[in-house]
Order: structure tokens, then sequence, then C-alpha cells
């Protein structure tokens, strides 16, 4: 879960560094040495991390672009192929399937973590600073420091055919549509989804309840003296006040959906057929089981743009009235 | 204020059925993992005779010793480094301002929503035409890149409110910039130091995705990737691979439990800043 964050708040409150109107000579000049000196030396504290991140970022990222227009098998010569792997992105039902699933994933890892992080925090309001407050924090950030491998494996075990879930559905009399959940077409899909929400969930509530136990209490007496009923002070009070929050969640969670690999990987490989097969899957596979790297790259910018595509406009909504 | 005790209460209920649901995969492998050898498990069941030797066994089997040691190298290797640069660098950006600060800014946002998968191929290539495929290397380098947007955007968000004044003021007294730097700055930014220092191992030690692609053996790669190659291999005795499993996220509970106020902190932190 890495890079998992939207981009910045612009220079919020930056302190202007230079004077902004230097009227004095001397002020000038200040400010001018300054600037030289920053200039020099400032330069040697940048480059290190700039050097790191030329090289192990922009620097693959320049070449997925580029092996995206030729076909290559990693190790003969490369043939310019133009747009024909974009085209074959689009166009081919395999991969439009793939991407699909990812869009599909984000119904379980985002909006049901938010929707019920929601209830959860219009429900509570504040979770109590005591013992219970702590343990309860604690316990719903456990899915955040596992490896997403180890909730993956637990919950192949959980949904496989002998596992909990079905020992619970039999316990109550539902065995009739217990099955291996993981395995099935129909449901394989939404049981990795469900894995992604148990991740997340928690992470949505803790973001939410916090930002619930900042909003004034005094804008909820306000809303019952006018007598709103709790829906009405949810969509007046609680949704509005927690727009930042909720954005977060969002952004954070859409990532998750969209980049999904290690959940996917380890609970089905992405079977049964493709049924939950996702683009970060299909790029690991086409690149290095079928040798089709440019096909591979092609779907790895598309992935990238459709991140951007999802994260940039909950940006703009949520942050609108701060920068 | 009856309605909103009563209110407080079923959202009380709700918190705790989350807390059950979050904790019941792991007590459900728990259970799976102390069934004798050779059993098939059922979903939750305590066992009369519990095997606690299975854990031994799935230490020996996973050959725990060794991936602990590759883990501690790999973080050993990306995460001071990656503080020690982003520091920096959120300290020219943020303080110094360089000339030119805001192009190099708007790069490292370019990065930010980055996902993995976007540049593990190039990167396979890349490390191989160094000759670095296969080593803890291949792991260590992207990572300390790939960290960087969310690191040096994090410094930098600290350093832009440290009034300038106190730069001034160390520069008056003569100190260069690098004395500034380590005497003045750095002390005052420890706070946002430590808890970037707990997210990047964080995300150091459960990076999968790069692990499995550059580097083939499991004895070097970070713990979440050696897990990943445990399964492929032992998938199908239940009994063994929830306890390796158990024993696998141990480490990661135990520091998560220690740190657990900083933790929190920080992850909050961590997504409402991005």
């Amino acid at each position: 879960m890495t890079s998992a964050f939207g981009s910045a708040p612009a220079g919020r409150g930056d302190p202007v560094a230079t004077p902004a109107r230097p009227t004095r000579p001397s002020a000038a000049r200040a400010h001018r040495k300054r600037w030289a000196r920053a200039g020099g030396t400032g330069w040697l504290f940048v480059l290190p991390a700039v050097v790191m991140y030329a090289a192990f970022v922009l620097r693959p990222l320049v070449l997925t672009i580029q092996y995206s227009f030729y076909n290559w098998n990693g190790i003969g010569v490369a043939r310019w192929a133009g747009l024909d792997n974009y085209l074959t992105v689009f166009t081919d039902s395999d991969l439009l399937k793939i991407i699909g699933n990812a869009l599909v994933l984000i119904v379980f890892f985002s909006f049901v973590p938010v929707a019920l992080g929601l209830l959860v925090a219009s429900l509570v309001r504040r979770i109590t600073t005591g013992a219970f407050g702590t343990v309860v924090r604690t316990v719903l950030f456990l899915p955040q420091v596992i490896p997403l491998v180890a909730a993956g494996i637990a919950w192949s075990w959980l949904l496989s055919t002998n596992g909990l879930i079905n020992q619970v559905l039999r316990a109550v009399g539902l065995g009739g549509v217990a099955r291996a959940w993981l395995g099935d077409f129909d449901t394989a899909l939404p049981a990795v989804g469900v894995i992604g929400a148990w991740v997340l969930l928690g992470l949505c509530t803790i973001l939410l309840v916090t930002g619930m136990s900042k909003i004034d209490p005094a804008l909820y007496e306000a809303a019952r003296l006018d007598g709103a009923g709790p829906i009405r002070e949810f969509f007046a009070v609680t949704l509005p006040s927690l727009r930042q929050e909720i954005g977060v969640c969002l952004t954070v969670t859409i990532i998750a959906a969209l980049a999904s690999f290690d959940i996917v990987y380890i609970s089905t490989s992405g079977g049964p057929g493709l049924q939950t097969t996702v683009p970060g899957l299909e790029i690991y596979r086409l690149a290095f089981s079928q040798r089709q790297v440019g096909l591979a790259s092609a779907l790895a910018v598309v992935l990238m743009l459709l991140v951007l595509l999802c994260v940039l406009p909950i940006q703009r909504l949520t942050r609108g009235d701060k920068s | 204020m009856n309605l909103s005790r009563r209110e407080n209460l079923t959202g009380r209920v709700f918190l705790i059925v989350l807390v059950v649901v979050t904790l019941l995969p792991f007590v459900s492998m728990l259970s799976a993992a102390l069934q004798p050898r050779g059993t098939v498990p059922s979903g939750l069941a305590w066992p009369s005779d519990p095997q606690w030797g299975n854990f031994a066994d799935a230490f020996t089997v996973a050959n725990m010793g060794a991936l602990l040691r590759s883990s501690l190298l790999i973080v050993a290797g990306v995460v001071p480094v990656s503080v020690l640069i982003a520091t920096m660098a959120g300290f020219g950006l943020g303080q110094l301002r360089v000339p030119g600060g805001r192009i190099v800014f708007g790069l490292l946002l370019l990065g930010l929503t980055l996902p993995f998968e976007a540049v593990v191929t190039p990167l396979y290539y890349q490390m191989q035409d160094l000759g670095l495929l296969n080593t803890r290397w291949a792991i260590i380098l992207p990572l300390i890149g790939l960290y960087m947007p969310f690191a040096v955007f994090w410094m930098r968000a600290h350093f832009s409110n440290v009034p300038v004044e106190l730069s001034e003021a160390a520069r008056v007294d003569g100190s260069s910039t690098w004395q500034l730097f380590w005497r003045v700055q750095v002390p005052l930014a420890k706070p946002a130091i430590a808890s970037l220092t707990i997210l990047m191992f964080l995300w150091t030690w459960n990076q999968f995705l790069l692990a499995i692609v550059l580097v083939d053996d499991p004895a070097k790669r970070t713990m979440a990737g050696a897990l990943g190659a445990f399964q492929g291999q032992w998938g199908t005795d239940l009994v063994l691979l929830c306890a390796g499993s158990l024993l696998i996220l141990t480490p990661t509970l135990i520091v998560f439990l220690i740190f657990q106020r900083q933790f929190i902190k920080a992850l909050i932190q961590g997504s409402l800043k991005g």
C-alpha cells in the first residue's frame, strides 16, 4: 500500500521564504545573496533524492511508455508497433474484462469501507480515549500492518470449502449456499472484494471517526433546534464536514483497488478463468510469463492513467475550497 | 441527552462487531495452525490437543532465521537512506526554496499515485543490466526511488511550516547551511522523521511485487515475498501454512504493538497529508 496518496495541498500555508517586496536596496541585496547561496548549497540537499527518483522511477516510467509502442519479447529485437498495443488493450475482450474487474473491485475496496465507516462514525462520533478506544483502534489497524499476502492467505482459508464462512453457513442451516467462494465462477470476484474490504475497513473507520470528533458539536445542536432528524443531520452536518476525510479514504482505497496485486496473486492467481484477474496481475503475466513486454507496458500506461482519472476529480472535489 | 447516549451505544455495538470481524481471520488461522499435522482442519474449532510444535516445524521449514535476516538487511538498506535523503530534499524544497524547486516538486507529485506495476517491467531489465537481479540491491535501490515522492512530500510539508526566521538566526550566528540543517532543523523535525521511519519500515517489510519479480531466491526477499513462496510450496498443507503465516506476521505485529501509538498516528497523518 505504498504511494496510495493523492496529490498535494498545494503550498499549504507556505511561509514565503523571501520578503515579498524588498524595498530597501540592502534587503534586495541580502535577498539576492541568499538566493545564490540557497541555489548552490540548496541543490546539494535536493540532489540525492532527485537522483534516486530519476534513476528508479522516472527512467523506468519513460521506458514503460517507450516499450508500449514496440513489440518486444524481452530478449530479441524490438519491432515498432505504433499504437497497436493500445488498440489491443481497448479491443481485446479479455483485457477489457480485466480492466472491468478492477473497476468492480472499487465497489468493494472503496464504497463498502467508506459507507460502513461513515455509518459507524456517525453513530459513535468519537471513540472514547479510555482502554476501549485504544483496543478498538489497535485492532482495526491490524489489517493495515500485516502484509497483504498474509491477509490473502488468511482469507483463502476462511473462504475455502472447510473454512469458517461455510462452517457458519452450515450451522445456521444455509449449508446449501456453502461453496469454495474463491473458486466459484460467480462468487470469486466478490470474495476477493471482501478481502480488500476487510483490509481497508478499519483504516477508513478510524479516519472518519477521527474527522468526526473534530466537528463542532454546536453544529449538531443547531441542526436539532431546526428540527433535523438523524438522517437530515447526517446529510447537512456530517457529510459536508467530513469532505476531506472522505476524499482521503476514497483516494487511498481506489488506488488500492485499481493497483491491486498481492491479494489476488495469493488468493486466486486471477482464476477461475479470468474472473479475478486484475491489471496488475496481467501486467506481471504478460511481461514475465508470456514475454509480451510491449502489451504489458501499454496496459501499465492505461492503468496509470486510469488511476489519475479516478483520483484527480476526487482531489478537486474534496480540496476545492482549500487550495 | 438520552438520544445521543443510545446512539453511542449502537455505535459501540457496531465497533465491537467490527473488532470481532477484524480478529476472526487471525483466530481461525490460529485454530488451524494448532491442529495435528496431516488432518483437514475445519473453520474454527479449538483442538483438543493443541500442537504448538507446528510453529517450530514451520520455523524450520520456512527457514525463518534466514528470512528475518534478509528482511532486516533490506530494511537497513532502504529506510535510513530514504529518510535521510528525503529529509534533506524536504529541507531544500521547504526551507531553502531552491530555484527550480517547484519543477522538482511537480515531478515528484507525478509519482505519488504511481502504481508499482507501472514501472516494474523496466526495473527488471534495468536490474539485469546492472547485474543486480536476484540480489537484495534489486529491491533496495528501486524502493528508495519509489518512496521519494511520498517521503519528500512529507518532509517538505514539515519544513514549509518551520518559520524562516529560525534559519536566519542561525545564519547570523555564522553557521553554514549544513550545520544549520543538522543542529537546528533535524532536531526540530524529529516527530516527522519518526513517523516517516515507521511508515517506510512497514512498507518495506511488506513489499511483495518487487520481491517476487526481482529476486528468485525467497531467502533474499522481504518477509512478504518469502511468504508468497512459502504458500506456493506448502499451500496444500494447511496446518503448516497457517502456522508459517502466523510466524511470518509476528515480527510486524510485535513492532506494531510496541510502537502502536506512533504507528497509528503515522498512518492517520500519512493518509491525511497525502
